[in-house]
């Protein structure tokens, strides 16, 4: 679906050249890619330095790997190092490069640069699968929430892409944009119904709707990660099939691309990387969207280069959102999707201001 | 006294410069053509005036007053615009279309009047769409589709109309008929038509006035197709090596541009020179 | 050449006063338009008669002209009234609103949220029901105010170099998003009562208000639908696209800016008085106008259709849940989307696009 500006202007004679100027040869993009991972890896360290519990960066270290870290039977140390911080650190890797991943693939498929993950119905999908398990099967942990929220997401992009189906063979991007907001608003409306008909399930269901890494051990990592995996490598393969699609698809077909395959794998892609990440953590607006927006208007819409960058960088920025909420307000933390929102939109709205917005 | 001329214009876009102090005079009852290269400016001084883009300093007149200062719908009597790309809302026929150009002519409690019948019917009876009326126009062909954007200028009834490449997209016959239909619209009705044309030997033989315009937004020439159009002029415009004889069927001058395509050093490769034109300039 | 043929416009024409006022109607949009309101009239007698306290339509009338009991003129002028009024004048606003900025937008999607105003009136709302502690007068000031300074946010970032309409609804968004999270995380901070309070504004609620909203409401829809209305035929136009528009006489870029602060300013209103009722702004225009079959925005029937649903969709909670408050949003959000598929469904059967 094309978003027309309201006020559209002439389309200038003749173009400037691309804006990216600093990035262009492949081997500068390489060398930013590896910085950017190791930047990943640092963030990654001083996560599991920092937590509630007094343990400190060099203590936890050493107690990852087996020490004792100077402390008297350091049982329980251990178990949080081990089985809390280490596995929430690699969920936030995972998920925030998931999240920007399915961002950028969504705004390939549906050459739209506004295009989130969530208009295909996957955050609906996954809400009303947890109020089901919290209202229907009484279940109170994130671990349990997590496979409703994969099948819930699952469901919902089945019924999505069949009902954007109709009368075809499979949707165009704008008619799959058209059903996501269907299936969505009746999906929500259902939910809030159960929400406000018992406040019981209200109660445990308003938490989990604000995306949090809290309370994610490996289980949910164990859980999600097999989903994310194949969904991000899926994604990076198919790097190619996007830029050519993004010609449009009389050209793209003329180019030798099955584009209805190709929007079908891309659809399923989303939804795997969408719904995975959001049944792990709740929802997580915004990244999906504005991760590969600013990074298209550094690296160019190849997406060869676009969805690297856009993994990498996801997961820093959602790992360092992570660690400014658990840094902020001690004892407590503050959720991941308020610290990445309050945090992200200045910077956001701060580069839409000044760069030259860089279509799909 | 020339009704609609530019002075000193600089026009561009977002921090772009396309044309810089440009004057351009278009004169009373004529059927002006604007030609120029790619980028050089014609639609972006179309569009100034026809109001649609304001020049970044200098002014457009018309009627002898910058045509800034007059209300939108005063101008919209006076001047009419064919624009080049114009999406209509889906799902709306043709009559509906065309009768949405006598706007400038209806107020709020006035939306309907005989003057407007007659103009819409006058108008679709010269563009030859009449008895498309109830169609829809997303099911027309590229060919009728422009016939009833210009039927739709036309129902607008103003004395100036200008046209930004209204040829395009169209075959060979429908720009004939299209542009046969701006001449009776300058001969017989006395219209004054401001086009902007890509193809030198349709401008040469329908304009009675020329405007050149070379890239960076000059003027290269003015004048009748005779005066502007000569090899020289080709040449410095368009960088193209060409020869410039009579219509045999008008007598306005024709373009034909010469093989090789550039002046220069050698032929081009597999493009012979049998003909015994000399391969290097002219 | 002979005289040439009537050309066929849509619509009638109806003359009054010896034809210098003349204006054009299409059959179809009075036959939706009057179908809508049939159903307005009928939601109203319903809910007007129906409920906990059963009223015959003579007590009705005699409460009305000031001679019921004061049982019946509790029920009738503080409880039932308000909140019919209420429905019809937020479901016409919403539409209205809708309709103005998808035309706008040249985006059946679009909605008054574009510039983040919704949200950020979510925000306002919160903070005085969840910080504050605020009934309903002060959560309706708290939303307006929030709105307002929120839309102003976005479209002061975005002024400058020509607000590009891409880069307005980006900001939009990312403020949107913001905010959006802050709303979560009150509601998560919040007591569990508090929060089903601040849950049941988010989801629209008709009840529990008085007259303050009732004639706060009606003074901005007196004020700014006539804005609208008269701007309509100029809002068809734009849709041809700018250049004809202003080719035609409309001074394309005020013109804009007027509908954009007209459409803002109904929501704005409408969500101040009832909270942001979901979808209603999205879909009642898409109803007129499947169901008028028009190429333009059909503003009149989009009111009274926006109208009709509301007042059917706060008689199904109300009535049909009884006695558990349901928010009239979660109907509109099953009407609209419901609606909505089955509309996409029948489209997309007959084409291939």
């Amino acid at each position: 679906m094309v978003v027309d500006p309201p006020s559209s202007g002439p389309a200038p004679p003749g173009r400037r050249a691309a804006p990216s100027a600093g990035v262009t040869g492949s081997a500068t993009r390489v060398l930013g890619l590896l910085a950017l991972v190791g930047l990943a890896l640092l963030v990654l360290v001083v996560s599991i330095g920092i937590g509630s519990r007094d343990i400190g960066l060099a203590q936890s270290w050493s107690l990852l790997w087996g020490g004792d870290g100077g402390v008297a039977d350091a049982g329980t140390e251990v178990a949080i190092v081990r089985e809390l911080r280490v596995p929430r650190g690699l969920l936030a890797l995972a998920v925030g490069a998931a999240l920007g991943l399915s961002g950028a693939v969504m705004q390939g498929l549906s050459r739209n640069p506004l295009a989130d993950p969530g208009l295909l119905g996957v955050n609906a999908g996954a809400s009303a699968a947890v109020v089901v398990a919290i209202g229907a099967f009484g279940i109170g942990t994130v671990g349990g929430y997590v496979w409703f929220g994969l099948a819930g997401a699952a469901v919902a992009m089945v019924v999505v892409h069949v009902l954007g189906a109709t009368g075809r063979s499979s949707g165009t991007p704008d008619r799959l944009v058209l059903a996501g907001a269907a299936v969505t608003a009746v999906l929500i409306a259902l939910v809030n119904a159960a929400l406000v008909l018992t406040p019981r399930v209200f109660d445990a269901f308003r938490s989990w709707n604000l995306g949090s890494l809290s309370g994610r051990r490996l289980d949910v990592l164990l859980a999600v990660g097999p989903f994310l995996a194949v969904g991000a490598l899926a994604a990076l393969a198919m790097a190619r099939a996007l830029d050519t699609l993004a010609l449009g698809d009389r050209t793209g077909q003329a180019l030798g691309l099955d584009v209805e395959r190709t929007r079908v794998l891309a659809g399923a892609v989303v939804t795997v990387l969408a719904g995975a990440a959001t049944a792990a953590v709740g929802p997580i607006a915004f990244l999906g969207l504005a991760v590969p927006h600013v990074v298209r208007g550094i690296v160019g819409p190849s997406h060869r280069w676009l969805l690297p960058y856009t993994a990498v960088v996801g997961a820093t920025v959602l790992l360092a959102a992570d660690v400014v909420g658990r840094v902020v307000a001690p004892p407590g933390e503050i959720q991941v999707a308020v610290t990445t929102a309050v945090l992200g939109a200045p910077v956001f709205v701060a580069l839409c201001r000044r760069r030259r917005l860089v279509g799909v | 006294m020339t009704r609609l001329l530019a002075q000193g214009v600089t026009l561009g876009y977002e921090g772009r410069t396309v044309a810089h102090d440009l004057s351009v005079t278009v004169p009373d009852d004529s059927f002006t053509v604007i030609i120029g290269p790619n980028a050089c400016g014609k639609s972006t001084l179309l569009a100034a005036l026809a109001r649609v883009l304001t020049p970044a300093a200098g002014s457009v007149l018309l009627d002898g007053r910058e045509i800034a200062g007059y209300r939108s719908k005063e101008v919209a009597r006076r001047l009419g615009l064919l624009p080049q790309t114009a999406t209509a809302p889906g799902g709306i026929t043709v009559g509906d279309l065309v009768a949405r150009g006598r706007y400038p002519h209806q107020r709020l409690l006035r939306q309907w009047s005989d003057a407007d019948e007659v103009a819409v019917a006058e108008a679709m009876a010269l563009t030859g769409v009449a008895d498309l009326a109830p169609r829809l126009v997303d099911e027309l062909s590229g060919g009728q589709r422009q016939r009833v954007w210009i039927a739709m200028a036309l129902a607008q009834e103003t004395p100036i109309l200008l046209l930004d490449e209204p040829t395009t997209y169209l075959d060979i016959s429908t720009q004939v008929d299209v542009l046969e239909l701006c001449a009776r619209l300058h001969a017989e009705v006395g219209r004054t038509l401001v086009a902007v044309l890509h193809d030198l030997n349709q401008a040469a033989r329908y304009a009675t006035h020329l405007v050149a315009l070379r890239r960076g937004g000059t003027v290269a020439a003015t004048g009748t197709p005779e005066e502007v159009i000569t090899e020289d002029l080709v040449g410095d415009v368009f960088g193209l090596a060409c020869r410039v004889l009579p219509d045999p069927e008008t007598g306005t001058p024709m373009v034909v541009p010469r093989r090789p395509l550039r002046p220069g050093p050698g032929a081009v490769a597999g493009r012979g020179v049998g003909d015994g034109v000399p391969a290097v300039g002219g | 050449m002979s005289a040439p043929p009537a050309p066929r416009v849509t619509g009638r024409l109806l003359r009054l006063a010896g034809g210098r006022v003349s204006l054009r109607v299409g059959p179809r949009s009075v036959a939706v338009g009057a179908l809508a309101a049939a159903v307005v009239v009928l939601g109203a007698l319903v809910s007007l008669t129906t409920g906990g306290f059963p009223l015959t339509l003579a007590e009705i009338g005699e409460t009305l002209v000031g001679q019921g009991s004061r049982s019946t003129e509790f029920v009738v002028l503080t409880l039932r009234l308000p909140r019919l009024l209420l429905a019809v004048m937020v479901g016409g606003a919403l539409a209205v609103s809708g309709a103005v900025l998808q035309s706008l937008s040249r985006n059946p999607l679009g909605s008054p949220d574009v510039i983040g105003f919704t949200t950020g009136a979510s925000t306002g709302a919160l903070v005085a029901i969840v910080l504050l502690g605020a009934g309903t007068l002060g959560t309706s000031v708290g939303a307006l105010v929030g709105g307002v300074v929120t839309a102003a946010a976005v479209v002061a970032l975005s002024a400058g170099r020509g607000t590009q309409g891409l880069r307005m609804v980006l900001i939009g968004i990312g403020i949107g998003a913001m905010l959006l999270s802050v709303n979560g995380w009150l509601v998560t901070t919040a007591v569990l009562q508090t929060a089903v309070e601040a849950q049941t504004w988010l989801l629209g609620d008709l009840g529990n208000r008085g007259w303050p909203q009732v004639v706060a409401l009606a003074v901005a829809l007196v004020v700014l639908l006539p804005v609208v209305f008269a701007l309509a035929r100029a809002l068809a136009l734009l849709e041809l696209g700018d250049r004809p528009a202003g080719a035609l006489g409309i001074d394309v870029g005020r013109t804009r800016t007027v509908l954009l602060i007209a459409a803002v300013g109904l929501a704005a209103a409408a969500t101040a008085a009832a909270g942001p009722i979901p979808f209603l702004a999205l879909a009642a225009p898409q109803i007129a106008r499947a169901a008028t079959r028009a190429a333009t925005p059909v503003l009149l029937p989009s009111a009274l259709v926006g109208a009709a649903l509301l007042v059917a969709g706060d008689l199904a909670v109300t009535r049909l849940f009884a006695p558990v408050p349901l928010p009239v949003g979660v109907a509109t959000g099953l009407i609209g989307g419901l609606y909505l598929v089955v509309l996409l469904v029948r489209t997309w059967r007959g084409s291939t696009t």
